[in-house]
């Protein structure tokens, strides 16, 4: 009766993160023989570097398209935080992990504000994250136009000085945090209460309700965590080029989606894997370097390519789903 | 019908007084901080000139926008994608009125007829919408993903055409789209005006209207009376497409030269939020002129900030603003809060 | 006995209609109790009075021998009432095991869930059941029949003393109703109470042991399930007696239409839905489908009408072979279909009368042949005045219409289609007496001038009055047909009342 084996079961529900895994390995692989030098660990760690800031806010996205929400207003959300430090530390010579921890609290405020809209108003959700985009764009702006580059900063220099030696490369202290936040996020999704939660608000709402599980409490609590992660990840992005433009990360929330979806969470709510994110944005990041190998293969093909992706993944998740259900009727 | 009008006010009707009053409150407040935010002067060129035409101008490609998002929001989903639908529209436009563009093919004139260069973006931009609309009403993706993935692709499609380049043009046949005046009055609002117009008599002349507002409301129901619901629902996408080719047309011709990164860069909650101010119904009834009214709204508040000489970036907070403040306005909680708050007061001062 | 769960005295009122009345209800310990009665009879109210879903108006509840006020649904499961539902509302793309015990999973010491754990009180959960399955696969791969017996393992655990079983074999086949009921009888071996809800007579005459009946929100009846009639059940749940007057017959006048068939359908089932079934309309006939809820009537209409496809058997229509895609196939065909759920499928709220009316006739003829402001104003006009709709103006709101109104403008929009056959589930109901009768002339009418009509209704004195013929349905299935002087009610109720 040893059914608690941890062996990976090969059901429906599996096949998108199979899919996602081995797709990250072929490709890799496919560039690795085409392009010399690709395969080597400066890139990887290289892939890892510029893609840290991505990678926490998609753990965050990842519980949001879990419960069946969305939230547009990530990259606006990055774009402040990223201006906000700099101009804090130009203009007042506020040491950078103060206006941090500044902006910590202003997601938390964001998160919460959001999340009440959309549980308490029932406002929908694309609304409501996407005037929150455009509000945080505008506040951005708001702060200052241009891009400021942070020096002599203590502590984000400490962040960039403090890593692991990893081959040619150094794998600063600040992915350490992406890592961090993805292993937290594996835990909080696996193991705690909450984290099952969110899957039962987006697999059946209405069913969830009836079982007696804390529904709203759990929906604003997301938002709460997604805007959170996204003020990290901007705090992140902002350590890693050391600069702030209110400009930047204009389509980031794309990104992230995208590196959600590709990493296997249904669109539709109620089934995804955080390490599936973590793939996904391995994924989009490998995508993206595609472009300094093949001369040909300018930035936007890169754009056109990751659309084409993620809406194959989405054509897979829909054309499972129906296998299922159709499964299960007969 | 005036009788039955007051008798029965249609909370459609009550709306859209209210948004009227909203732009009046708008341009009245902009009339207080500086009077001269009126004028308006006919020049020796027989152009009318003044802030009011400018708001009329600028708001062109929002009202055009607006009309198409209304009737694919009335069928209860949305287009995140037209600000790059434009870009892509302007992007095969630009690329078209450059000399030689179209060399080997046996052109006489070098510079393609006025006609092809609107045609072909528009058809760009409509086979762009029907991807659009497939993915919703048969694969059945969320609009917000489908058009999400649009906006993303569309753009990477628009930079693919001008190969990242900034194209450059002027004193081309086709800048009067955007430059050109007709009776005094910017080419750019008149387009606009016969699309408003055009789309009210479709819709209320023939029975599309009320198939748009039955789909969105009751889809089964729609279904059972015989109503081709997918056709409907992919019609609207087909058309917000048509709605943003044209708007990246009038706005590329307007400029001199165009950037594919640029253009219709978060027009998109201008557009959304010109819909949802006019009161159209997400699902539901929708009304043309409160889209328009909303349009002009939305237009007013940038114009507002560029001319109050603030940074153009106000323009974004304030919209979020106002638009947030008007969906709670309308959600049906907001209402129910109140009554039960009302509720207790009431049964508090009865005691 | 002993009893765990009395209801007295109970009202439940709701803007509008009067729900439950001065209801009485009593459920003894360790006893299965079968709670019947046709749609609007206050069922489901009552239920969700008891597990604290709703607040009562008046009464007392007593559980356990002590009076209990439950605030909410939680409420009353802590107290260890438990409802299973019709539709399974469990987590589907969850483990079988996590769907027992989300929001309560047994948790580890130093924190994190317990999955160990809670695989393995999961798979001792499934074992009372009798259900030999891996908990650790997704619920979604199980069958309807396995889902529900989650749903009730996760009731037990929860320590149900009281276990409510509302509408739970809708979906069964007959061997996984057995299985049901072994597991029901077992629970009350081991003194766990049972309420179960149905409409199927076979099974509640097979597992019950007492039966209580609720008709327009007051008690019909309360009895001891061995040794009653099916007869006097049936009686109590129409609130007809045997003997009652049998309703006057105008269908006779109707004969049963001339020509060709109109509709055929030979051996025309689906599998979980209907047995197959014959069936023919001819223009000029109104055929009447009687039986209880549930009993198949809706379901052969949505076969006809093309909202479902049958797995097996020929529909004919004009003597050719059609298969019908979707409802706008039908409608292409002449039919037209005047559904029972006139707020899922029926009405567009937000449009007006005007507008709700000439809808399907403006769907037939295309959007492109608009039906001007005047001709729309002179239709609606027309069925205003025919079938009494109260409404200040054909401009008026249609979610701003009572009930019954509503249900009247839906009716007016399929006559305005002119159909050849026009298909009428529960056309009258919410609808006061006199504008039933209204309905029911005009159907014969109808009829008259060559309609054919399908006429679905609960109402058996309607059914007997209208219908040329009538094909009397059981527990999804066509158990027989009556013509010319055969119908009545009471050879109704006795069709039905026959065992199989």
């Amino acid at each position: 009766m040893n059914s608690f084996k941890k062996l990976p079961k090969l059901s429906v529900n599996n096949i998108p993160i199979l899919t996602t895994i081995s797709i990250f390995f072929l490709m890799y692989a496919a560039a690795s023989i085409m392009f010399p030098g690709f395969f080597s660990l400066y890139n990887f760690v290289n892939i890892f570097k510029t893609n840290a800031f991505v990678g926490i806010i998609a753990v965050g996205m990842t519980f949001v398209i879990i419960s069946g929400g969305i939230d547009l207003s990530v990259g606006s959300v990055v774009a402040f935080t990223s201006i906000f430090i700099a101009k804090m530390h130009q203009s007042y010579g506020m040491p950078s992990w103060i206006s941090m921890l500044i902006c910590l609290g202003i997601g938390l405020v964001l998160g919460l504000s959001i999340g009440c809209l959309i549980t308490y108003f029932e406002l929908p959700e694309f609304l409501v994250t996407l005037v929150a985009m455009f509000l945080m764009r505008g506040l951005a702006y708001v702060v200052h136009q241009g891009t400021i580059s942070i020096q002599d900063d203590p502590f984000i220099a400490f962040m960039k000085r403090t890593g692991i030696r990893v081959g040619a490369g150094n794998l600063s202290l600040y992915v350490w945090v992406f890592i961090l936040i993805l292993i937290l996020g594996i835990l909080v999704s696996k193991y705690t209460r909450f984290g099952r939660n969110v899957y039962a608000v987006g697999g059946n709402e209405s069913s969830a309700v009836l079982m007696g599980l804390p529904v709203k409490r759990t929906k604003v609590l997301i938002y709460v965590m997604s805007s959170l992660l996204a003020t990290l990840g901007g705090i992140v992005f902002t350590i890693h080029l050391a600069s702030g433009k209110p400009h930047n990360t204009i389509g980031l929330e794309l990104h992230v989606i995208a590196s959600v979806v590709i990493g296997g969470t249904l669109l539709t709510g109620g089934a995804g894997r955080v390490i599936g994110t973590f793939f996904g944005v391995l994924i989009y990041g490998l995508v993206f370097k595609l472009p300094a190998y093949i001369s040909a293969f300018r930035e936007w093909w890169a754009q056109i390519l990751v659309g084409l992706l993620v809406l194959t993944f989405i054509l897979i998740q829909t054309f499972v789903a129906e296998k299922t259900a159709r499964a299960v009727e007969s | 019908m005036d009788g039955k009008l007051l008798q029965n006010p249609n909370p459609l009707t009550k709306r859209f007084l209210f948004v009227l009053a909203g732009l009046a409150a708008i341009l009245l407040l902009n009339l207080i901080i500086s009077p001269e935010f009126f004028q308006v002067s006919l020049h020796e060129d027989g152009k009318i000139r003044g802030n009011l035409i400018n708001i009329l101008n600028n708001g062109a490609r929002v009202c055009i926008l607006a009309v198409g998002m209304t009737l694919v929001y009335a069928t209860g989903g949305i287009d995140l994608s037209v600000g790059s639908v434009m870009a892509t529209a302007g992007a095969m436009a630009a690329l078209m009125i450059r000399p030689g563009y179209l060399q080997g093919l046996p052109v006489a004139n070098p510079q393609p007829p006025l006609l092809l260069i609107m045609a072909v973006p528009l058809l760009i931009a409509m086979l762009l919408g029907l991807i659009n609309g497939a993915l919703v009403a048969l694969v059945r993706i969320q609009p917000i993903i489908a058009t999400l993935i649009m906006m993303y692709s569309a753009r990477g499609l628009a930079v693919l055409m001008v190969e990242g380049q900034t194209p450059t043009y002027h004193g081309v046949p086709f800048t009067k789209l955007g430059l050109g005046y007709f009776l005094g009055l910017p080419l750019p609002v008149w387009i606009a005006a016969a699309v408003f117009l055009i789309t009210v008599l479709v819709t209320k002349r023939t029975a599309l209207g009320v198939f748009i507002e039955a789909v969105g409301e009751n889809r089964k129901a729609s279904r059972y009376m015989g109503i081709r619901t997918r056709l409907i629902t992919m019609g609207t996408y087909v058309f917000c497409g048509l709605c943003a080719g044209l708007a990246g047309l009038v706005h590329v011709a307007g400029e001199s030269s165009t950037s594919p990164y640029n253009t219709g860069n978060m027009i998109e909650l201008d557009a959304i939020a010109a819909v949802i101010i006019g009161g159209t119904m997400w699902g539901g009834r929708f009304t043309l002129a409160g889209s328009i009214v909303g349009a002009l709204i939305i237009q007013s508040l940038s114009t507002t900030v560029y001319f109050q000489r603030w940074p153009y970036e106000y323009s974004l907070v304030f919209k979020a603003v106002v638009l947030i403040v008007v969906a709670l306005i309308q959600s049906e909680k907001l209402r129910a809060y109140a009554a039960q708050g009302w509720a207790s007061i009431k049964s508090r001062r009865a005691r | 006995m002993e009893e765990i769960l009395k209801v007295s005295n109970l009202s439940k009122g709701f803007p509008g209609v009067q729900a439950l009345s001065n209801v009485d209800f009593t459920l003894n310990r360790g006893e299965i109790l079968g709670l019947m009665g046709e749609n609007g009879a206050g069922k489901s109210t009552l239920i969700k009075v008891m597990t604290g879903f709703y607040r009562r108006d008046s009464g007392d509840i007593h559980f356990d021998g002590q009076a209990v006020d439950f605030t909410s649904p939680n409420d009353a499961v802590r107290h260890g009432i438990s409802t299973v539902y019709q539709e399974v509302n469990l987590l589907p793309q969850l483990t079988v095991a996590e769907n027992i015990f989300i929001g309560r999973q047994p948790m580890k010491k130093r924190g994190g869930i317990d999955w160990r754990e809670l695989n393995s009180r999961a798979e001792n959960a499934v074992a009372k059941l009798d259900l030999d399955i891996d908990v650790t696969r997704p619920l979604n791969t199980y069958s309807v029949a396995v889902q529900q017996m989650v749903s009730i393992a996760r009731a037990l655990d929860i320590s149900a003393k009281v276990l409510i079983l509302d509408e739970p074999t809708s979906s069964l086949d007959a061997a996984e109703v057995e299985q049901l009921f072994t597991v029901m009888r077992r629970l009350k071996s081991e003194g766990i109470s049972i309420v179960f809800i149905t409409h199927f007579l076979d099974q509640v005459f097979a597992i019950t042991d007492r039966i209580t009946v609720l008709r327009s929100g007051k008690n019909a009846g309360e009895f001891t399930t061995e040794g009653l009639s099916r007869m006097d059940l049936i009686s109590s749940m129409l609130g007809k007696e045997f003997e009652d007057l049998d309703a006057s017959r105008w269908g006779s006048s109707l004969g049963t239409g001339e020509g060709d068939p109109l509709v055929s359908m030979n051996s025309v089932g689906k599998k979980g839905f209907i047995f197959p079934f014959d069936l023919t309309i001819r223009p000029g006939e109104v055929l009447g489908l009687a039986g209880l809820l549930g009993s198949g009537r809706t379901e052969i209409a949505q076969l006809l009408y093309g909202v479902e496809k049958p797995d097996e058997g020929v529909l004919q229509l004009n003597g050719q072979e059609t298969a019908l895609s979707s409802p706008r196939g039908a409608i292409d065909e002449g039919m037209g279909f005047c559904p029972e759920d006139r707020k899922e499928v029926g009405i567009i709220p937000e449009l007006s009368v005007r507008e709700n009316i000439i809808l399907a006739l403006q769907a037939k003829r295309g959007a492109l042949r608009y039906i001007h402001r005047k001709e729309q104003e002179a239709i609606a006009d027309k069925f205003i005045r025919a079938l009494n709709i109260v409404t200040p103006s054909s401009d008026q709101l249609v979610k701003n219409l009572s009930g019954g109104n509503q249900q009247k403008v839906i009716l007016a929009r399929w006559l305005a289609a002119e159909p050849r056959l026009l298909i009428l589930d529960e056309p009258t109901r919410g609808i006061d007496i006199g504008s039933k009768v209204e309905i029911q002339k005009l159907i014969l009418e109808l009829a008259k001038e060559g309609l054919a009509l399908l006429f679905i209704s609960s109402e058996l004195d309607e059914v007997v009055r209208c219908s040329s013929r009538v094909a009397v349905l059981r527990d999804r299935q066509v158990i027989g047909e009556l013509d010319g002087t055969d119908i009545s009610e009471s050879q109704i109720m006795k069709t039905i009342a026959e065992t199989a």
